[in-house]
Formats: C-alpha cells, structure tokens, sequence
C-alpha cells in the first residue's frame, strides 16, 4: 500500500503536518518515524523542521537520515517544508554558518533586522504570518491553485538558490525571495501547507498524487 | 507582501468555550470545534485559545479540546493560560498547537521562555503582556506588566519588559491594556506602538475592541501585525469576513 513518510528527527511539532497528511492521503498510510529503514520502505518522503539548523543537521547525521534523505533525492517523490528546505542548500548562514545537504546548489540567509528607529514600515523577523506566493514556473504541485494564492510563513531565514531555474514560487518581504523550489523528484516549501488552510491541503494533496518519473 | 492578521480569541473553560466580561458574567457560547470551524469558514488567520479553568485537575480536558480543533482546522493555533514550564509547552504541542503564549511563568522566571524558544523554536513561543498606565496624570505615560488576569502588580516597565523578554527568545508578543480590556473603547495605541516599536518581533493586539474601526486603528495607530478581538466576533457584532473587507476598503492588506 502506498504510504508517505515523515521523517522525524525530533526538530518540531509533526502533529498538524501528520493529522494534514493522512486527511488528504486517502487511503495511503502516513508513518512519522526516525528509522531510516522504516522510512526507505516508504514511496514518498516529507523532510520536515523548525528550530536551528546546526541542531538540525546534527539530528540527521546522529540518527544517519541524511543518507536516507540522499537516497530519496535520487529515488522518490521527496518534500522539504520550512526548515526542511534550508537543509536542502548548500549552506546555511545560521548559527555561524553550517554546511548543509546540497541538494540544491545555493545558500540560505537571514533577513536584514529591522531599523530600531520606529519607523512605520519596517519588516519585522520572523517573517510570520500569511503572504502570497507568486508560481514562477509551472509544477505539478500548483494544480488547481491559483497563482498568488495565500500561504503562512514562520522563519528569519531564506534560500538563496544558485540557480533560477529551481525557484517554481516566489514571495515578497522587502525582497523578493524563493518561497518554493523543485529540481525532478524534489520540492520544497519556505511556508507550512499544513497551516494555510484550503491551498495547503490541496498542495499536500497534489503531493500525495506526484509522480515525477 | 505580508498581510495584516485578524485573530478571534476563544476563552475556554473545561472544554467549553465561554464568553464574559473581565471573568464575571461568564456564559456557555459553544462549542470549541465547532466556533473554530465557524472562524476558519470565515477567514480567521489564526486562533487563540485561552484556558480560563481554573483547576489543574480539568487540564486533560484542554488537550483534549485542542487535539479535536487541530485535527480539523489548518490554521495556526495558539494555546495560552496555566503554561508553566517544558513539560505543559510540549504537551500542548503535542496536542496539536501550533504555538504557546505564555504570561505570569515568563514574568516569576525569564529563562523559562528562553529554554523554550530554544528547545522548540522561538517561532511558537508567544509572551503575553498584560499591562496598565501607572503614571499619574501630568506624568509622563508609563505602563506596568501585570499578572494573576491584571490583579497583581510586578514593577516592571511594560516597555522594558518587551524588550527584555524578546532577547530571551520571544517570537511573538501579544500585548494587552488591562485598561481597556472589555470597555469596547478601543485598543491603547499608545502602548501598542511603544512596545511595537521598542522590538522586532511581530506585536498582536488585544483588550478593547468594540467596533472595526478599532481594528483599523491598531494597525494604523497601534503599528502592530495583528489584531485579536473576542467579543465582537462571539456576539456576532460582525463576522471576521466583514472585518476584513472593512479593513481592506481602508487600504489594509489582508487575506482574502
């Protein structure tokens, strides 16, 4: 039976993802779990993730899921969301600079802190909240939803890929940032599809359904 | 760009929610999965649930509360009241919240809010102020944080305080004037763009709402990110879809 794996290496909260999973999976099973072995026996995977990310790939190297999500990059249907992107680059610029998974070529930056001088329109970080983005180039992932549409963001950091080619959805917060990427079998998402409401469910859905091959 | 954030606020009570003015008066409005479904219908951005139970004993009852909303709404849910250390933040998260506000255990210990920004990402951690003007009149207008639901007074500047409790790790402040709670007179804008402007983090307001034009006038005024009404969406003064369309026609960006 088909079934979607979440890779769970301790990095956050996986319940709405798990709960948004299994309510548009159908009759496919959702296994949230940190045993590459269990995890490699599934057709598609989820790397999730909040919080910093030395922690974070430190957990993957410590519980050896970075071969695992390695093999998935080369193998599967396999999807990054939030925290779970960054780790896709190169490099991230947090906590000092930590080298990452690579499997997009490029880096991840924080946002400039805003002006401590009060001044009306200065962009608070985190970026948090609901802001549009924008589909660059057409995905499968975006079936039915419409360019522009909503999405909810949590994070201080952003993806800066190397090439423009991978960029599928872009958004707007002082800059223009890469909000979604996708190269073959891989996507990734900077906002959670899990919280933004209808979008997000039919994103996860059309992730379910993707068949890249 | 992003949008300005429209948030109803349920006070929930052994499973229930409830509606009341400053705690008295309290009456049975429904509900909580049912009311929640009714705000995401109506384009809610996020919901905040405050736990008002006053025994510890009926705290099962809010996990269960917030496990049967979350498996059903996919907006961001923030759970405050009684979260006292690690343990209460992780198994509200695990319930199924997608973040915690937390307000007198922030204020008795700091660190605590520290050591959960770090172990659970400062993006989920919300520090609730609660705070009143202090100053005599010709004084300049200074505000105090206070505790216990606005009854016990703790000395710190609200300003200060802001500041302080964002470099210990808050991601999110959700601002309060004690003054203003329940008189439907509006949100103290002059507290809400100090405090706004004195962090980086996003500020939500709330104590005071009675109109939409209230809203406007914490975005416009107040500076802040996002605004959290109760009872004007509980009674049915207006719906959150009339709040938005009225804020949008007044130049504020919201989802549509």
């Amino acid at each position: 039976m088909a079934a979607i794996g979440v890779i769970d290496y301790g990095m956050g909260n996986l319940h709405s993802l798990g709960k948004a999973l299994e309510r548009v999976s159908g009759a496919g099973r959702v296994i949230i779990s940190y045993d590459p072995d269990e995890l490699l026996k599934c057709d598609r995977l989820v790397l999730p993730g909040v919080g910093g990310v030395r922690e974070c790939m430190k957990e993957l190297e410590r519980l050896e899921l970075n071969e695992l999500v390695a093999e998935a990059a080369r193998t599967k249907p396999l999807l990054g969301i939030c925290l779970g992107m960054q780790v896709m680059l190169e490099w991230s610029d947090e906590n000092g600079g930590v080298p990452a998974l690579g499997l997009f070529p490029g880096r991840v930056s924080r946002f400039p802190d805003p002006p401590e001088d009060g001044s009306p329109n200065r962009l608070k970080v985190p970026h948090m909240g609901w802001n549009r983005v924008r589909q660059t180039r057409p995905h499968p992932l975006w079936e039915g939803i419409p360019d522009d549409a909503w999405f909810y963001f949590v994070h201080s950091y952003h993806a800066v890929p190397a090439n423009p080619e991978h960029v599928i959805g872009s958004t707007d917060y002082g800059q223009t940032f890469a909000s979604a990427l996708a190269r073959d079998n891989i996507a990734a998402f900077q906002f959670h599809p899990e919280k933004s409401q209808n979008h997000g469910m039919l994103l996860l859905a059309n992730f379910t359904q993707w068949d890249p091959s | 760009m992003l949008a300005k954030r429209i948030i109803p606020c349920l006070d929930i009570d052994r499973g229930r929610v409830v509606k009341g003015i400053k705690f008295e008066d309290v009456q049975d409005a429904g509900d909580p999965v049912e009311v929640a479904r009714k705000y995401d219908a109506q384009g809610a951005d996020e919901l905040v649930f405050l736990d008002i139970t006053a025994s510890v004993d009926d705290r099962p009852t809010l996990f269960q509360t917030v496990e049967a909303v979350a498996r059903q709404i996919y907006i961001p849910l923030t759970v405050g009241g009684g979260v006292r250390n690690c343990a209460d933040v992780r198994a509200l998260l695990s319930a199924g919240a997608d973040k915690v506000s937390i307000n007198t255990s922030a204020v008795e210990n700091p660190d605590f809010v520290s050591e959960a920004g770090a172990r659970y990402g400062v993006q989920c951690i919300v520090v609730a102020i609660d705070a009143k003007r202090v100053n005599k009149k010709k004084e300049p207008v200074r505000w105090e944080v206070f505790t216990h639901g606005g009854r016990k007074s703790t000395g710190l500047d609200a300003i200060e305080w802001a500041r302080l409790i964002v470099q210990k790790g808050a991601g999110e402040l959700l601002v309060t004037s004690i003054d203003r709670d329940g008189t439907k007179g509006g949100y103290d804008n002059e507290l809400l763009h100090a405090i706004s402007d004195a962090v980086s983090v996003p500020v939500i307001a709330s104590g005071g709402v009675g109109t939409l034009e209230h809203l406007y006038d914490g975005f416009h005024d107040g500076g802040v990110d996002a605004v959290l009404a109760a009872s004007i969406f509980h009674q049915g003064t207006y719906s959150v879809g009339e709040a938005k369309q009225y804020l949008s026609n007044r130049g504020v960006l919201v989802r549509s």
